[in-house]
């Protein structure tokens, strides 16, 4: 297993360690668990180790149009110093990977992909490159951290050379300084909370975890697992590549058109599927469902309708720690049962009831 | 972290506990081990009542945030009673695994306890599972 630089940091602090997708991570934390830090996130502040996601920068005079034909968004209306959440579509529409897209001009841009993706979106930028256009993926020379929660900003001010509350949602600085180390920092997170990411050389990352950790003392900061992680961003209705987003189940299908320019000029790879399927209708979609009858809803549970019929599936469910209920992502078929209708989960076999809500989960507290 | 073993309590290696009492019945539950090796459980799903499991059977499934769980039954037996606190409180079984019985069987043959674990076999076990970890 691969172990980012903040290896000995887990360990040190109780983390246990499991095989993520190659990477050597943090589960949870002995001390705490998954529910205490999500609801720590929420309340105060939680620290992720997020070094195994990829970067790639992209330089040059084609490099805005490049990119904006792999992606949905509208990545020419950027400006200097935004960060834009995009979608990377296959030709048949399906989703290659979500990432994030962060302008410094229009000639240079960093891409930030989820660590499970790295080779094959490298191959696939690879495969679709042009000439105007150099890309270098530095995943293995950039260490990365998320710090989330409403104390996030005090926590960043104590260390940093700029105000962060100068710094918007979904923009970012580069350089900056947090504690002494070079740094890109930018107000994004996977968790529904006010918080930044901050990037630095992959030889700072443990400087920085204990930098981070030490400002955040006093403001119950925590260190948090991907198990949390995960509970965090499906409360808030973030996507889950291979989950809310596959090769055939696309961003209109699972709900986030709102990133989707389907008449984007130039066009983009999946524009033409896409935009079929604007004009059909979608056959399908993902409804938020919250459980009435006991029982946990898992990924891949069948979603049946009130005469037992199977009109779906589950793409994400679980334990919501801040709703203290159950909650299922339901991928069925339109028309789908409408907010506060009911459908059923099979769970090991029973029909288990469940409402229909209105989305997110958990409503965002981005400072806007 | 020292984990927590009952000295009158018999033991499975799948981290399961059983209580047998005079009359053939037994309680069952999962040990400090499993508990903590779970994570914060957020739902039990306990079997009906008059439903008959074999030993080594899935008998319950306890739900952590994590995922699901299967408990097996220590023993072979028909469950008469099955403990609803834990319907609306899983987190007891986190705070006491042994104070916290899922299942009361009606036991099928006592023989089967020749195989268990007694308290320090089982501490052996988990002392070793732990080194490993």
């Amino acid at each position: 297993m691969k172990r980012t630089p903040m290896y000995e940091c887990h360990v040190a602090a109780g983390g246990r360690m499991v095989d993520f997708g190659g990477w050597e991570l943090p589960v949870q934390y002995e001390a705490t668990g998954i529910k205490t830090e999500h609801l720590n996130v929420r309340a105060k502040a939680g620290l992720f180790d997020v070094s195994h996601m990829g970067e790639v920068t992209v330089v040059g005079p084609k490099a805005e149009a490049w990119i904006s034909n792999l992606v949905t968004n509208d990545v020419a209306e950027m400006h200097d110093g935004q960060v834009q959440y995009n979608i990377m579509c296959t030709p048949t529409g399906g989703v290659v990977d979500d990432l994030l897209v962060y302008r410094y001009n229009k000639e240079r841009y960093l891409l930030v992909i989820n660590a499970a993706n790295v080779e094959k979106d490298w191959a696939w930028f690879n495969e679709h490159l042009v000439g105007g256009v150099k890309i270098e993926n530095i995943s293995m020379q950039t260490a990365e951290v998320a710090l989330q929660g409403p104390n996030a900003e005090a926590i960043l001010k104590k260390i940093v050379d700029f105000d962060p509350a100068e710094l918007e949602f979904f923009h970012f600085k580069d350089p900056v300084s947090v504690g002494g180390i070079k740094a890109i920092v930018s107000r994004t997170g996977y968790t529904g909370e006010d918080g930044f990411e901050i990037y630095v050389d992959w030889s700072k990352g443990a400087e920085l975890w204990n930098i981070v950790m030490e400002a955040g003392k006093d403001l119950g900061l925590m260190p948090i697992g991907l198990g949390a992680r995960d509970s965090l961003r499906f409360e808030a209705g973030l996507p889950l590549c291979g989950q809310e987003f596959t090769d055939t189940l696309g961003p209109l299908e699972a709900g986030f058109g709102f990133f989707v320019k389907v008449d984007k000029a130039g066009g983009f790879i999946g524009q033409p599927v896409l935009k079929q399927q604007k004009t059909d209708g979608l056959k399908r979609k993902i409804v938020a469902a919250k459980l009435i009858d006991k029982g946990v809803p898992r990924h891949e549970m069948e979603v049946a309708d009130k005469d037992g019929n199977v009109i779906g599936v589950v793409t994400t469910g679980g334990y919501g720690p801040s709703l203290d209920a159950n909650l299922a992502n339901c991928l069925v078929n339109v028309p789908a049962p409408a907010v506060g209708e009911n459908l059923w989960i099979m769970i090991r076999g029973k029909a288990k009831k469940a409402e229909v809500v209105k989305k997110p989960f958990y409503k965002k507290s981005y400072k806007k | 972290m020292t984990t927590k073993v009952l000295p009158e309590l018999k033991y499975t290696k799948d981290h399961e506990w059983i209580k047998i009492d005079a009359d053939g019945f037994g309680l069952m539950g999962i040990t400090d081990h499993a508990q903590h090796a779970m994570g914060d459980l957020v739902y039990i799903e306990l079997p009906d009542v008059d439903r008959e499991v074999k030993a080594h059977e899935t008998t319950v499934i306890a739900e952590s945030v994590k995922g699901a769980n299967d408990v097996f039954a220590p023993m072979s037996g028909t469950v008469v009673e099955v403990n609803s606190d834990l319907e609306d409180a899983p987190e007891k079984v986190n705070a006491d695994p042994y104070g916290s019985w899922m299942v009361k069987l009606k036991l099928a043959d006592l023989k089967e306890l020749d195989s268990l674990l007694d308290a320090a076999a089982y501490q052996a076990l988990v002392e070793k599972e732990e080194a490993e970890a």
